[in-house]
């Protein structure tokens, strides 16, 4: 047989049949989540059409995008004001009951960003076909599987038939030698690759991540560079399962226990490109020659490290990125040669599904510890998700946010794409451990800059933009 | 789903790089259930300076583009997130047709399923469109989506596109994806049953 790499495997294992000559299939999805502003009108179509949802356990629906992130949160503070939105939770609690699709409400415990929410509860499993309505659904390769974002149209596909028409990917093995250095995170490994490759770098194509840093990152770090790998334009982003993410999996709520975790395991362990499998496209990047990445324009490849300058449009021999670029830095309001090491900020953002997880705020909290916000700078923790929250508050993380004099709030994608009340104002400058420097995205005029979460932490204390391995102790301490 | 066979009309040029769906259709169109009203969102800083105050100087408030029937866009047109409100709010405008190098991932799917060929060309030929679409007098192209060809009368070309024959099909005649697929469904239940069961742990 083909060899195959994991990509090909995970399609043909999901394979119900050929659609003509042209490379389409009819691809089987394991599970779906739904979120209160891209379902409301795959719902609609499937009543208007008067189908049924094909398999609703294999579905969960959550309240991410809209609901607020108010610092208490009970039957008070949950209350939107902005009359659209408030509909769109009431729909898709009205679509959740109508159809016995499993929801988590503002109120729930287990409420949280999608993509946090879905690998803290062990919902997508190695080998498995995930697809939401959402373009971050790429966090869950980290899982040793597949996922990707659709739209609404394809949302009302899937609940219809459990299925997608599918087009085959290329794929592309982004291999990592070494290993990352002091105060060097996923974040800053994923926006390196996305400088490189380019924001449509990997158009076409599903990644797969090797090598040694790899490995040696926690599934933490691995559901961060998934996640923002849609950033280099992938449709998806798989690493092979290995022991480190069957530790993590082991015991939570939708993982199998007992005699079926034995034979998953069995399964899992065969999960892995074949040695032969050749690659459509190859890259390579060394850790240990990466540094802290910022962003300085408005696409996530308009970025260096942080002791680089903002370039000079002029130096630009393509036209269209040269006005790209001379737009990026109108906007941004910076100018050639400008230093990023030492731009003040007047915001710091902590919590997106790129970056809201245990890891990312203890990370945070390591540079905060005995430090205070400096003076006009506003900072915000969002937790990825209720539970997020409740361990941090049970780690002592939270203490360390509080007196360092950040907001320390409840879950939602919150200022990361500010369709709630968290948004920023023209012209505010914020350090944020988000996934999107797009022109408004926080906020109409706001100027973004994406970074790791202990970069924005160290932005934080310092008011300005900041190498984070100058307020870490040592390596070696 | 609305069929798409030939079109004649103004192509407007977007000529921006990684032309995102935040800026396509900004968040505070986003507060719906349905797909209403979003055409006034439809690249709404660039379109307007406030609600209902167009900007002049923006091309799709220009004659002969404020009838642009066609975009060519800027390579990566549509990244980002996966919001179908673009694509809605660009039909709502009049919006049939984009043209471009690349466009992102999921918009582009969205494009085909409301009736929009999402066409690709190679970077030269964009180029070529990009400069007709800019001149008013010369901006006038036919999409022929049976034929796979984009004629320019202002240069006399004919250029033949590739497009994905199942989609070409499913937009020619305007087809329900959904009411297809249920076709198969006998299918799909028996690959479900023996794809559950052979992973017992998911039971």
């Amino acid at each position: 047989m083909k060899a195959r790499t994991l990509y090909q495997r995970i399609v043909e294992a999901h394979t119900v049949r050929r659609l003509g000559d042209s490379g389409q299939i009819l691809l089987y999805v394991d599970r779906q989540i739904l979120n209160e502003y891209t379902s409301p009108q795959a719902f609609a179509a499937l009543h208007a059409a008067g189908r049924p949802v094909w398999r609703p356990a294999s579905t969960i629906a959550v309240v991410d995008h809209v609901n607020p992130t108010t610092p208490q949160r009970d039957a008070r503070t949950m209350v939107i004001a902005d009359a659209g939105r408030a509909l769109q939770v009431q729909t898709l609690a009205a679509n959740c009951k109508r159809h016995g699709i499993a929801l988590y409400d503002m109120l729930d415990a287990r409420q949280g960003i999608e993509h946090v929410v879905a690998s803290e509860q062990g919902l997508v499993l190695p080998g498995m076909v995930m697809a939401a309505g959402d373009s971050h659904t790429t966090t869950h390769g980290a899982m040793g599987a597949l996922g990707f974002g659709i739209g609404s149209s394809e949302i009302e596909h899937l609940l219809a038939t459990q299925t997608l028409v599918y087009t085959v990917m290329r794929s592309m093995r982004v291999d990592v030698r070494g290993r990352l250095g002091h105060g060097v995170t996923a974040k800053d490994l994923v926006l390196a690759l996305i400088r490189r490759i380019g924001a449509d770098g990997a158009t076409g194509h599903v990644i797969e991540y090797t090598g040694e840093a790899i490995r040696s990152l926690g599934v933490e770090g691995r559901l961060t560079l998934a996640n923002m790998s849609v950033e280099a334009a992938a449709r998806g982003a798989i690493v092979a399962p290995d022991d480190a993410l069957f530790e993590y999996l082991q015991g939570r709520e939708r993982v199998p226990a007992g005699r079926w975790w034995e034979q998953a395991l069995t399964a899992w362990r065969e999960l892995r490109s074949d040695d032969e499998a050749v690659f459509d496209t190859e890259v390579s990047l060394d850790a240990d020659r990466i540094a802290p990445m910022v962003t300085w324009g408005t696409s996530p490849d308009q970025g260096g490290t942080i002791d680089a300058a903002v370039p000079d449009p002029a130096g630009e021999s393509d036209a269209t990125r040269r006005r790209s670029m001379s737009r990026a830095l109108d906007y941004m309001g910076l100018a050639p040669g400008q230093r990023l090491d030492g731009l003040p900020i007047s915001h710091a953002f902590i919590g997106s599904c790129t970056n809201g997880r245990l890891d990312d705020l203890r990370d945070a909290a390591r540079v905060l510890r005995g430090r205070r916000v400096a003076p006009g700078v506003r900072a915000l923790v969002v937790p990825g998700s209720s539970r997020v929250r409740i361990q941090a508050e049970a780690e002592g993380i939270a203490r360390v946010f509080i007196d360092a004099g950040f907001e320390w709030r409840q879950s939602g994608c919150s200022m990361c794409v500010a369709m709630n009340d968290d948004h920023l104002l023209p012209g505010d400058r914020c350090a944020s451990s988000t996934n999107r420097n797009f022109e408004g995205r926080q906020g109409a005029g706001a100027r973004t800059h994406l970074m790791s979460p202990a970069m924005v932490a160290a932005a934080a204390v310092s008011g300005a933009i900041t190498d984070v391995r100058r307020l870490l102790p040592d390596a070696a301490g | 789903m609305e069929a798409f066979q030939t079109l004649t009309g103004v192509a407007a040029a977007l000529p921006q790089a990684h032309l995102d769906t935040d800026q396509i259709m900004p968040k505070q169109f986003l507060r719906g259930i349905d797909r209403s009203g979003l055409g006034n969102g439809f690249l709404f800083d660039q379109r307007f300076e406030a609600p209902g105050r167009p900007r002049p100087g923006f091309v799709l408030n220009q004659p002969p583009w404020d009838r642009a029937s066609v975009l060519v866009t800027g390579p990566n047109f549509g990244c980002g997130s996966s919001r179908e409100h673009a694509v809605w709010g660009m039909r709502a405008i009049g919006i049939r047709c984009v043209i471009g190098t690349s466009f992102g991932g999921i918009f582009g799917d969205n494009c085909s399923r409301n009736g929009v060929p999402a066409i690709g060309l190679p970077s030269a030929e964009v180029e070529r469109l990009m400069v007709l679409a800019a001149d008013p007098l010369r901006c006038r192209f036919t999409v022929d989506l049976q034929a796979q060809t984009l004629t320019t009368p202002a240069d006399g070309r004919v250029l033949r596109f590739d497009f994905d024959p199942l989609r070409r099909d499913m937009l020619l005649r305007g087809l329900d994806a959904v009411g297809l697929t249920l076709e198969h469904a006998d299918e799909i239940r028996h690959f479900e049953q023996r794809h559950l069961s052979g992973q017992s742990w998911l039971a």
